[in-house]
């Protein structure tokens, strides 16, 4: 290891979140090793080991995919199974990648992987065209509002290049999204195996102008630019150092959240929710230290001026801006474990930081990915999307998720077994 | 009513960003579990975790213990390091070690010389139960491993400690399930998205002191293949072993019987992040003896209750 080259500068556009999805083999996790490996974020002795391996198993070149597929179950089977995050920078973003399962049995790993993206690379492979799969995961893309969708055309190598086979996979894949309401996806032609149009252009996609694969992501909003403007911070922890050393700290009362959205400054007016008693914001500390105001995904620990009973669970917002209470919510919901979702049973929900019980009141319908239709339902089974109404033991504040991401998601706990069986998004 | 700029102007720095989101998983840790502990070994990873946990809850003190699982076989220097760094936060720190488990039998070794690494385990596994800790917060980032990379941010893991990567409990959103079933716990991982380099960025931003070993010193090694073996009375140089000293730095720091220092002239923290982004060997692969037996190696350590 020798001599520095200038310092990584990475803090211009921050940090952007995307995933790689599409059908079983369209090259999802090759896509990622390439991205890795042309922009050197994969290292000469893991890059060896992947060498060895890939001869271990008879291929002729480095297999890629080895590099995200981290479990022996995975490297056995050659699929993926779970997400797996990965890291690079281009000198002016950072990027945290997950490689999501394409198979249909693993589609709950792939809604985990949706539920923080900023954006969501579709794969195609270019033979094959528009699959059931690729649709289920454009849909499932969109109905998790992923703000930005890229639709990468794979294996362009296996069909020499043809710039009419991509025109076609284009076409057929915007007629569909039409019918969900997607507006506004890329596409571009690739080789995830070859490189081409991934990082490097490559020689072989001449007739392709638009912006290679990377100049796309370097180029993507992240979440902070696309979150609402109305405050909200959901209180994860109360400080009161009561029993410190410090007398000058007795009185202290500090409410720690993280502000999902909006932006509040000292002396503003906040309403304390479900309670609704309002104060005045005293102090904004971040790390300890006090700002005058603060803005979305930022940790901070607000002081008031009045002693409000607040707690886990509360949520703080502006008093012009509170979202009414409900105990009853109709909602999208994926159904993420082995046992059925069953309309007898209680269920905890939690919403921000707050858990209430929840039952179902009644499932609408289920949403058939194949068909693209609804279909009436009495039970989800694992991996189903359904429409339903769910009533509350006690009332939440939430806002529409196609708002509002951080406030208007939810997860449903099993008590029994204290797993996380449902992903909600409230309409 | 302020007249703050709207939300889409204002981006974080990758680092704000970071840190923001490390603090908010801390506190996701102390507002569900009863009874957390943080593990603080005194190397750089913990080192940061500690000054995230220190800026999550200032100015309370720290709602929970450190805890350091002692091989017996750790730099002096660290370890003092360790001590010092806990003395000064006033913070409560229970060293269990694995020589203990030795004496009660739990751990048993091959052969005196084996490396105690792996057997930390069982004695975590012990601390864990004797204390009641149903949290366990840890600095494994998902860069540094295969496995790591595909390990959820709170892990649940069984009464015997171990993970099941096939049965990962969906984690949604920001929103974290740590509940457990008594005997169950958590393994809570703050800094999961961060990078070597995040990591020494965020020490030079923050001025965190360090042990001396991962600056650039001088010390007798022995070449082991690709990688530097540290003589010490630990891991004496085997007769046909030439014995050279060399300028080297730790790029990890654990176990002395198995992690390694490359060979380094960075003494400061800039040179140090300058070799970071233009190194050519991960910092595992350059740096521990214990990952290398087989392709899975870390995967079948955490099915069997390391960290
Ligand atoms: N010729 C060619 N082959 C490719 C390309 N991209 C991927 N492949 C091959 O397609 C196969 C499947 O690739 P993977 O990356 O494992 O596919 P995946 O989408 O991650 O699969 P799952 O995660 O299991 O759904 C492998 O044999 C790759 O080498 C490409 O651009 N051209
Ligand atoms: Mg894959």
């Amino acid at each position: 290891m020798s001599s520095p080259h200038a310092f990584p500068e990475i803090d211009d556009h921050g940090l952007l979140r995307f995933l790689t999805c599409g059908s079983v083999d369209d090259g999802k996790s090759t896509l990622i090793g390439r991205l890795l490996h042309d922009t050197r974020a994969i290292l000469a002795d893991t890059l060896e080991t992947l060498a060895a391996t890939s001869r271990r198993r008879g291929l002729d070149g480095v297999d890629l995919s080895l590099l995200t597929d981290g479990l022996a179950a995975e490297r056995e089977q050659g699929i993926t199974i779970d997400v797996a995050y990965r890291y690079f920078t281009t000198g002016t973003r950072k990027y945290i990648i997950a490689d999501a399962p394409g198979h249909e049995q693993y589609t709950r790993n792939m809604v985990t992987a949706a539920s923080n993206a900023d954006l969501a690379i579709i794969l195609i492979d270019a033979r094959r065209g528009v699959q059931t799969q690729t649709r289920r995961h454009a849909y499932l893309a969109h109905l998790l509002g992923i703000p930005n969708l890229v639709v990468a055309v794979n294996k362009m190598d296996l069909v020499d290049h043809d710039a009419e086979v991509f025109a076609r996979i284009r076409r057929d894949f915007l007629d569909f999204a039409a019918w969900l309401g997607i507006e506004g996806a890329c596409f571009v032609p690739i080789s995830a195996l070859h490189g081409d149009n991934v990082v490097e252009r490559g020689p072989h996609l001449d007739w392709y102008r638009g912006p290679t694969l990377v100049e796309l992501l370097e180029c993507a909003p992240s979440a902070q630019g696309t979150r609402p403007d109305v405050f909200r911070c959901p209180v994860q922890y109360v400080c009161r150092p009561r029993d410190s050393a410090d007398p000058a700290l007795h009185d202290y009362r500090g409410y720690m959240g993280r502000v999902e959205s909006g932006a509040i400054a000292v002396g503003d007016a906040v309403m304390a929710l479900p309670s609704g008693r309002t104060s005045r914001v005293r102090d904004i500390q971040i790390g300890g230290v006090g700002q005058p105001e603060a803005g979305p995904e930022q940790s901070v620990t607000l002081l008031l001026e009045d002693a409000l009973d607040i707690s886990r669970g509360d949520l703080l917002v502006r008093p012009d801006q509170a979202p009414a209470p409900r105990r009853e919510l109709e909602a999208h919901l994926c159904w993420l474990a082995e046992r059925p979702l069953s309309a007898s049973r209680h269920y905890l929900l939690r919403h921000t930081t707050r858990e209430v019980r929840a039952r179902v009141a009644a499932i609408e319908h289920r949403i058939d990915l194949n068909a693209l239709t609804h279909q009436p339902a009495t039970e989800l089974g694992m991996n189903d999307i359904a429409r339903l109404r769910l009533r509350l033991a006690q009332p939440i504040h939430p806002d529409p998720y196609a708002s509002n991401r951080a406030t208007g998601a939810f997860v449903l706990i099993d008590e029994s077994t204290n797993d996380t069986v449902g992903a909600g998004m409230i309409l | 009513m302020t007249t703050l700029t709207p939300s889409r102007t204002r981006t974080l720095s990758h680092l704000d960003w970071l840190e923001a989101d490390a603090i908010h998983i801390l506190r996701e840790v102390v507002g569900q579990c009863a009874n957390p502990v943080l593990l603080f070994s005194g190397g750089k990873d913990s080192i940061c975790l500690l000054r995230l946990a220190e800026k999550a809850f200032r100015p309370a003190p720290l709602p929970f213990p450190l805890l350091h699982i002692d091989t017996g076989h750790n730099y002096p220097e660290v370890l003092a390091f360790r001590d010092e760094r806990a003395a000064e936060l006033g913070a409560r720190l229970i060293v269990r070690s694995v020589e203990d488990s030795i004496a009660r039998g739990s751990v048993v070794l091959r052969d005196p010389g084996e490396s105690r690494n792996r057997h930390q385990s069982v004695t975590l596994l012990e601390t864990i139960e004797a204390f009641g800790f149903d949290a366990c917060i840890g600095g494994a980032r998902r860069d540094e491993e295969k496995a790591r990379a595909k390990e959820r941010i709170m892990s649940l893991r069984d009464a015997f400690g171990q993970w099941d990567p096939k049965q990962q409990r969906p984690e949604l959103w920001s929103l974290y399930n740590a509940r457990t079933h008594p005997g169950e716990n958590i393994r809570a991982f703050p800094i999961s998205d961060w990078t070597e380099l995040d990591v020494w960025q965020y020490i030079r931003r923050e001025r965190l002191a360090l042990p001396s070993i991962y600056f650039a010193h001088y010390r007798p090694v022995v070449r082991v293949g690709s990688r530097l073996r540290p003589v010490t009375p630990l891991t004496p140089a085997r007769e046909e072993e030439r014995i050279e000293t060399l300028r080297v730095r730790f790029r990890t720091v654990g176990d002395i019987t198995c992690t390694a220092p490359v060979a380094s002239e960075a003494d400061t923290l800039e040179a140090i992040i300058a070799e970071t982004a233009a190194a050519t060997q991960s910092e595992r692969g350059a740096t521990r003896f214990d990952d290398h037996t087989s392709e899975s190696s870390m995967e079948e350590r955490k099915k069997a209750g390391y960290f």
